[in-house]
């Protein structure tokens, strides 16, 4: 249940048990109490002395969908963030480091990227990894793209000014080190729509990473330097910021307010993604798209922090738009990686384990690409399944002429 | 964000409201603001079990004009007996067509058994539960009670004590299986779902056809509680093809392995024929021009409102906030409509709880034709369906699937009639 608007509270837990029949980690992982147990419950005693806190919190993937089934308006996983924020007493490690300072890690990479991709493509280099930080030897690791976004983006900014109707543009780490042809898709895309493009003055990683393993200053900090510029696009220049990536949309919008305790309330609604934006365009002004006729069968997945806001709607239609496309909407389920989770070496099997059900039918279905809003959900379902994941904004430049 | 008819709530009413509109071609929108009701569901739909004065009801036709005459708002009263009866037959056929096959017929109630071992009447029940046409036997002589050891939500002494008293004599068995201990390190982990996950794995439904072929003596029919098939009843019929013997559910305490799977089913039948299910959030509010809704706001899509031809607002009660009670008043939050209660708040309910409480009768008012109605004023195009609706005791009356199931179906019918108007 979105609950925005509305004051929640543990104390509005009925104890129904329906969020933890949609625990996608309690259904394979044991080990972890579940979101009733672990949120509204296990608050109660946590307010009356804090040593019952329980380290088990830690495998609580932030997938939100607990609060999405809930009837009674708790935020069930605001409050475990919450108690891992205020009681955990595990410190963060030199991995939990590495996997979480996305900016700082992508900026050191991409200069070295094909020598970075291959040394991180060895399986000597993965077993030494495992063995000395705990990341899984299994997992691949996005590849870094040589040159930035940003820097590609500084040669199209003369020609991004041309166009009556403009928006800032908050690429987020993934566009701008692993996969700038996403960002290049979207400048395209809007383009095409009479809409020029706009980077934000400054922009920071928008800090999931660093909440889910425990870097609250530093997340702080990267935070208030987003707001800042968001609010000096949105507020000053009058340019409403969209984003192509459904977690750092919802950590902006939701985490932002609820875990880090900032008010967003006067930008909030000018931030969204790019699909939400468009889906709006077409209604508003009908801009004739010219597509392709070149057939395309997809499937969508629906990432959690997607479902969580709602608007994989927004995605859908777009798509939609694409003549000859067929397109198949997965089950709405979590693929198991959850940001930096499912690199942890502890994790490994249980971020396999929540995925399954969805490879499952992902190989199943008769497809070109799965499509989906989330970067980390596109690494996971590559690398467990034999079929490739894109972006909806990237599907949608290929059709066009 | 345009549709024909947007549906507020995602429960039975709203879900059976939708589908029904989808098949006559309607591009239709639920909104749910979190999980339903059904979780909860027993395994059986209710039509109508007892009069007001605490007469029980056989056959539900014969009772509804006693019961229209003790409950004048009812909204089986405002369907009106010939309406009620047709309503009841279309149902019927209505979850047949569609692939949920229940037991059962609104001519005579039939009984299901309770988590406790109790008969109850009821109209309809999910075709794998245990039933019985007669309230003072079972259908059989020699019973086998398979319970997972461990499970705390299903109680099989209590069920054979009561099927002792209807002369079936049963045989309690416990069983275990190995990914079943994985369960056991968590003191929460043994509950329906979380073993309906581990015994519908391929692997232990033959370890569970094994036990019971070994466990199950010369009883020809075994029960088991309703944690499995979460997704499928189709383990079922594997095990009685293996076994030979007959397989009944029992259900158990919530979460209601039978109650998820229904909502499941209608959700995904829903969106295959085009329907669009927006999980886990509120409407805010509603532009309104006259007396018709033009739009309304819901707190994911913001400045992208919802329009449509008609609403259905089927948000429930209590339970989901369809209806909320405060110190003094009870509301209806998405439009502040009217609601019927009584304004004495001592009123309310009686102390002892197994009587009818005031409360349960309390709800939207609505017009003949279950259209909303606002500070006096009817709401045109929108209609109220299921158990918000004022004027009637789902529990003690035993109605409450029967409302939400037969006020959803004619308010599809009638928006599919008067085309949008």
């Amino acid at each position: 249940m979105n609950t925005h608007t509305v004051s929640t509270n543990f104390e509005q837990c009925i104890k129904c048990t329906v969020c933890t029949v949609y625990c996608p980690v309690v259904a394979v992982n044991p080990d972890y109490p579940g979101p009733k147990q672990a949120g509204p419950d296990g608050e109660r005693f946590r307010l009356k002395k804090a040593n019952f806190y329980d380290e088990a919190l830690k495998y609580c993937i932030n997938c939100k969908r607990c609060e999405v089934a809930c009837p009674s308006n708790v935020r069930i996983g605001d409050i475990i963030q919450l108690a891992r924020i205020k009681y955990s007493k595990k410190k963060p490690s030199l991995r939990d480091f590495i996997l979480s300072h996305t900016d700082l890690v992508g900026t050191m990479a991409t200069p070295f990227a094909p020598v970075i991709n291959r040394f991180l493509g060895m399986k000597p280099v993965k077993k030494v990894l495992d063995q000395a930080l705990q990341i899984d030897h299994r997992r691949n690791f996005p590849a870094y793209s040589f040159q930035t976004f940003e820097s590609w983006y500084k040669k199209q900014a003369p020609t991004q000014k041309e166009y009556d109707s403009q928006v800032s543009f908050f690429h987020g780490c993934y566009a701008n080190y692993n996969n700038p042809q996403l960002g290049k898709d979207l400048v395209k895309v809007m383009n095409a729509c009479g809409v020029g493009v706009q980077l934000l003055s400054k922009e920071k990683c928008c800090g999931v990473a660093l909440i889910s393993n425990g870097f609250m200053e530093q997340a702080k900090k990267q935070a208030k330097v987003n707001m800042a510029s968001i609010r000096e696009s949105v507020i000053e220049k009058k340019m409403p910021v969209i984003t192509t990536s459904s977690t750092c949309t919802f950590t902006i919008r939701d985490e932002y307010d609820h875990l880090l305790g900032m008010d967003t309330a006067d930008v909030r609604d000018q931030v969204e993604l790019a699909t939400r934006y468009l889906y709006r365009l077409f209604r508003e002004k009908s801009p004739v798209l010219k597509f392709s006729n070149k057939k395309i069968k997809v499937a969508y997945h629906t990432p959690c922090h997607m479902e969580k806001l709602g608007w994989a709607y927004y995605s859908v239609e777009l798509l939609r738009m694409i003549p000859n496309i067929e397109l198949k909407m997965l089950n709405s389920q979590c693929c198991g990686i959850a940001g930096t989770y499912g690199f942890k070496k502890e994790n490994y099997r249980t971020s396999q384990d929540i995925g399954s059900g969805l490879f499952t039918q992902i190989e199943d279905a008769d497809i070109d690409y799965v499509v989906t809003d989330c970067e980390t959900c596109k690494w996971q379902i590559e690398m467990s399944t034999s079929k490739m994941c894109e972006h909806p904004i990237s599907i949608v430049a290929k059709a066009l002429e | 964000m345009k549709f024909d008819t947007v549906i507020i709530g995602g429960g039975l009413a709203g879900l059976i409201g939708g589908i029904r509109l989808s098949q006559e071609g309607q591009r239709c929108v639920i909104v749910s603001s979190g999980q339903s009701a059904l979780h909860f569901l027993s395994g059986s739909f209710d039509l109508l079990n007892t009069l007001p004065d605490g007469t029980a009801v056989t056959e539900p036709f014969s009772a509804l004009r006693k019961l229209i005459q003790m409950e004048p708002d009812h909204p089986y009263a405002k369907l009106g007996t010939t309406r009620c009866e047709e309503l009841a037959r279309q149902a019927e056929l209505f979850f047949k067509q569609i692939g949920i096959p229940l037991k059962g017929t609104s001519q005579k109630n039939h009984y299901r058994v309770t988590p406790m071992g109790a008969l109850k009447r009821t109209w309809l029940t999910v075709a794998d539960f245990i039933t019985s046409e007669d309230s003072k036997k079972l259908p059989w002589k020699e019973i086998t009670i398979l319970n997972p050891i461990g499970f705390l939500d299903f109680y099989p002494q209590f069920i054979a004590a009561e099927f002792k008293k209807l002369g079936t004599h049963c045989t309690i068995h416990s069983f275990n299986l190995p990914d079943l201990d994985i369960l056991r390190r968590n003191p929460t982990g043994m509950r329906a779902t979380h073993i309906a996950r581990i015994l519908d794995k391929q692997e232990n439904v033959k370890e569970l056809a094994r036990i019971i072929k070994e466990q199950s003596g010369r009883s020809d029919t075994v029960i088991l509680p309703a944690s499995i098939g979460l997704s499928s009843s189709d383990m079922l019929r594997y095990l009685e093809e293996e076994t030979g013997k007959s397989i009944c559910l029992v259900p158990t305490l919530p979460p209601s392995i039978a109650g998820i799977r229904m909502q499941q089913y209608l959700c995904n039948y829903f969106k295959q024929l085009g329907g669009v299910y927006m999980m886990g959030d509120n409407v805010t509010g509603a532009d309104m021009e006259e007396n018709r809704i033009r739009r309304v706001y819901s707190c994911n899509h913001g400045n992208i409102p919802f329009e449509a031809d008609n609403y259905i607002l089927a948000t429930g009660s209590y339970f989901s906030r369809g209806l909320v009670a405060g110190r003094e008043k009870i509301d209806e939050p998405v439009f502040n409509l009217d609601v019927s209660y009584l304004k004495d708040r001592n009123e309310w309910y009686t102390g002892n709880i197994f009587e009818p409480q005031a409360y349960q009768q309390f709800g939207v008012t609505t017009t003949l034709g279950f259209e909303a109605i606002r500070k006096g004023r009817t709401v045109e195009n929108l209609y109220v369906a299921g158990v918000i609706l004022e004027g009637f005791n789902p529990v003690k009356e035993g109605t409450g699937g029967g409302v939400s199931i037969l006020t959803a179906l004619h308010i599809a019918d009638k928006i599919v009639k008067e085309g949008g108007r």
